[in-house]
């Protein structure tokens, strides 16, 4: 465990929606030109991913999937307590 | 403080200047089809969107359902027989006008689309022998099989095609910027409605619109009473940034509004007790027809509206024993006997049956065609499941064959909600329109979700394209006026004026949002009396008065977002004016006054009207029925696109 006492000036979000894969992720910014929200911004460094700036705004369309060309690059994710439950039927006729 | 750069040119305050002869406000669906219309008449077009116009608005990123299609070669319902079904089935408290227009002219949108390139039948042969399948056609239907009125259709095809026609039509798309206020001539309200301005949403430059005729197509206003910090976002069922924008700033102008009073229960609010839609188990919209079973497998039966109870699944996609049709879908809450389709019988009932929960929907055993069509193809193409659903939970291992996905709450929500929790939903209030969807402001058409009791995508399609045609025959004989100076000049005093402020003293859009909406629980709840609107109404003026001027907006979108709220807050006070104005409850509007309890009387029974006049409210009402005739009036105003003209 790191003993490094600087610390950013920010709290963990209450949900991350988009995590973007930066091995995957050209940084060509298809998801920052496509989302109507607008809660992208381009990262800084070219080629890099896009920062996601304001991630409670997010609707969850996934637009930003659906045009991300690098299969993978950009996981849209519901948070936890919006995760619905399943079972398999078997289960319920034991 | 962490500091980074913002990655836009910062243009706050310079202006740019932009004329059209048919200027389009909102670039979703009923925006780009407005604009296609227009510009199919030969005008010049620009269209302001918020977003991106290629996938933004309620349908940009798709849709399953083209609702009320009564003139497709299927459907044994007339546009007359349907809108009429509409009107009763709320008490006439509906937009006869732009109902009837979606059902007259909203197959002829779907075949627009298609030749767009937009998919709207199976003609990968998918479904051949389904029950729903016409397989002269190839189209596909939802819920009732027998007469054919909703299509299911590939929805994520159908904003790209719209796109493509709007770039190939020559049309200039002005995306993100967010249209802040409608121009009037010599800056007066009540005038001649002259254009729009902007606020770009990254640079945060000024732009100025000048149009011979302008239509609104905005969305509904949200976030009135539900509101998160944490998720704005999943607050309400409408994307993020439709909040009602368009109502504020035409209420500012003096344009006319009704039924703005009624409001429900809050349906949906993934941010609260919502799990995200089509996303939880149900037997409603995409998921109608899927079985519920309880927690030990046991199937919920299906009755008909008369109770009997339906031994097959076929038997869920049929009228009753003689009912002509039945409705399902997004404008259909709490249907009457007319028109009410198969349902699984109450849940409350099962239980003292001894069923036991959770309850579960259960494709398994449906034929494969529907299960297919529910989980493959519906949820694949409705506008918020196709990857955080669809995709999603095919990774996450859910096979419909196997597993049974779990219910939330009855219906198609999957939450209930407390009676201070409201929405506009259900055919909320709007723009006052005639038949040619102009509003009481000359030059301001209106179309899609900001019209009174609005719904659905192919209500927006329809009612888009049509209003294109009339402001388009109104552009043919009016020019362009130069805007007022003071009213260009005192927008843009308003809309920088929080970028003065001192972050450090100064409050942002969320705590203003929340202070509304929290106003608005307690004031403006289910519970409504004189005594508490007034109160509300004196808070709310207070923040405008005192709150209001001590906001700050670190950028460009936070300085939209604050924007936003401020017509958030716009919107809040147009309700209680209209809840205020309405003097016995209403079942059917969902108004609920507890200092007068009666159910309206038939004196009652009508729209009740209002706008502004010199900065006050005047009121005004009009009969259930003002729009006369539906297919005479129709046919008296579009000679011009009857008899074969449909694509002109």
């Amino acid at each position: 465990m790191s003993e490094n006492q600087n610390m950013p000036y920010t709290e963990m979000p209450a949900s991350k929606p988009i995590v973007i894969d930066a091995g995957k992720c050209t940084g060509c910014n298809s998801c920052v030109e496509i989302c109507m929200v607008d809660l992208f911004i381009p990262g800084p460094e070219r080629g890099k991913p896009p920062v996601v700036l304001y991630p409670g705004e997010c609707w969850y369309c996934g637009c930003c999937v659906m045009v991300c060309p690098e299969e993978g690059a950009i996981t849209l994710r519901h948070p936890l307590m919006n995760q619905a439950h399943w079972v398999e039927k078997a289960e319920l006729l034991k | 403080m962490q500091e980074f750069k913002w990655p836009y040119p910062l243009d706050y305050g310079k202006e740019e200047k932009i004329t059209a002869d048919v200027l389009i406000l909102g670039g979703g669906i009923a925006g780009c089809m407005a604009a296609i219309s227009a510009a199919r008449k030969g005008q010049k077009v620009v269209v302001v969107e918020k977003g991106a116009t290629k996938m933004s608005g309620a349908g940009g990123s798709g849709c399953d359902h083209w609702e009320s299609a009564a003139t497709n070669p299927c459907s044994k319902v007339t546009p007359e027989e349907l809108t009429q079904a509409m009107l009763d089935d709320n008490d006439g408290y509906n937009n006869g006008i732009s109902h009837y227009i979606e059902c007259r002219e909203g197959y002829d949108r779907l075949l627009d689309i298609e030749k767009m390139g937009g998919k709207i039948r199976d003609t990968e042969d998918e479904f051949v022998g389904a029950a729903f399948r016409d397989e002269a056609t190839k189209l596909m239907f939802a819920y009732d099989y027998e007469n054919k009125i909703t299509l299911r259709v590939w929805g994520t095809t159908f904003k790209p095609a719209m796109y493509r026609e709007m770039k190939k039509l020559g049309i200039r798309i002005v995306d993100r910027v967010m249209v802040t206020s409608l121009l009037t001539q010599s800056g007066n309200q009540g005038n001649r409605c002259i254009g729009a301005t902007g606020l770009h949403t990254r640079t945060g430059k000024f732009y100025i619109f000048s149009s011979k005729s302008t239509i609104m197509c905005l969305s509904r206003p949200a976030r009135i009473w539900m509101f998160s910090s944490d998720h704005t976002g999943l607050c309400e069922f409408r994307p993020t940034q439709c909040i009602g924008d368009g109502h504020a700033m035409g209420w500012r102008i003096g344009a006319e509004f009704t039924m703005m009073e009624k409001s429900v229960r809050t349906e949906f609010s993934a941010a609260g007790r919502s799990y995200p839609p089509y996303g939880a188990g149900n037997n409603h919209n995409s998921w109608y027809g899927a079985s519920i079973i309880d927690s030990t497998g046991k199937e919920i039966p299906y009755a008909d509206r008369d109770g009997k109870i339906l031994k097959s699944v076929e038997e869920r996609f049929l009228p009753a024993k003689g009912q002509k049709f039945f409705m399902k879908g997004g404008s259909v809450d709490d249907p009457k006997h007319a028109i009410e389709g198969p349902e699984t019988l109450p849940f409350g009932d099962m239980l003292k049956k001894g069923y036991k929960l959770p309850f579960y929907a259960d494709l398994t055993t449906l034929p494969d065609t529907e299960r297919r069509a529910i989980w493959g193809m519906m949820i694949g193409e409705e506008g918020k499941t196709r990857v955080p659903v669809y995709e999603n939970y095919k990774k996450a291992g859910f096979d419909p064959t196997k597993h049974v996905l779990q219910c939330y709450g009855t219906g198609w929500t999957s939450a209930s909600f407390l009676p201070q929790e409201r929405q506009l939903f259900g055919l909320p209030g709007g723009f006052l329109n005639d038949w040619e969807l102009k509003t009481n402001i000359e030059g301001l058409y209106a179309a899609g979700d900001c019209l009174y009791a609005s719904n659905c995508y192919g209500h927006a399609a329809s009612t888009g394209y049509y209003a294109g045609r009339h402001a388009s025959a109104y552009a043919l004989k009016e020019g362009i006026i130069e805007p007022d100076k003071n009213q260009t000049e005192a927008e843009k005093k308003r809309i920088y004026a929080p970028l003065q402020n001192n972050p450090e003293t100064s409050i942002g859009w969320k705590e203003l949002n929340m202070g509304i909406s929290k106003t608005m629980q307690n004031y403006c709840g289910d519970a409504k009396s004189d005594d508490l609107l007034n109160t509300g109404l004196k808070i709310l003026k207070n923040y405008e008065k005192d709150v209001v001027p001590a906001t700050f907006a670190y950028n460009p979108h936070e300085l939209m977002r604050l924007l936003e709220v401020f017509d958030i807050l716009t919107v809040s006070q147009m309700i209680i004016y209209a809840s205020l104005a309405r003097k016995s409850s209403s079942k059917v509007l969902c108004f609920n006054r507890i200092d007068n309890e009666q159910e309206e009387t038939e004196n009652d029974r009508r729209l009740i009207t209002l706008r502004l006049a010199e900065n006050k409210v005047v009121y005004d009402e009009k009969p259930l029925d003002f729009f006369g005739d539906l297919k005479d009036n129709y046919e008296k105003f579009n000679q011009d696109y009857m008899g074969g003209k449909q694509n002109v």
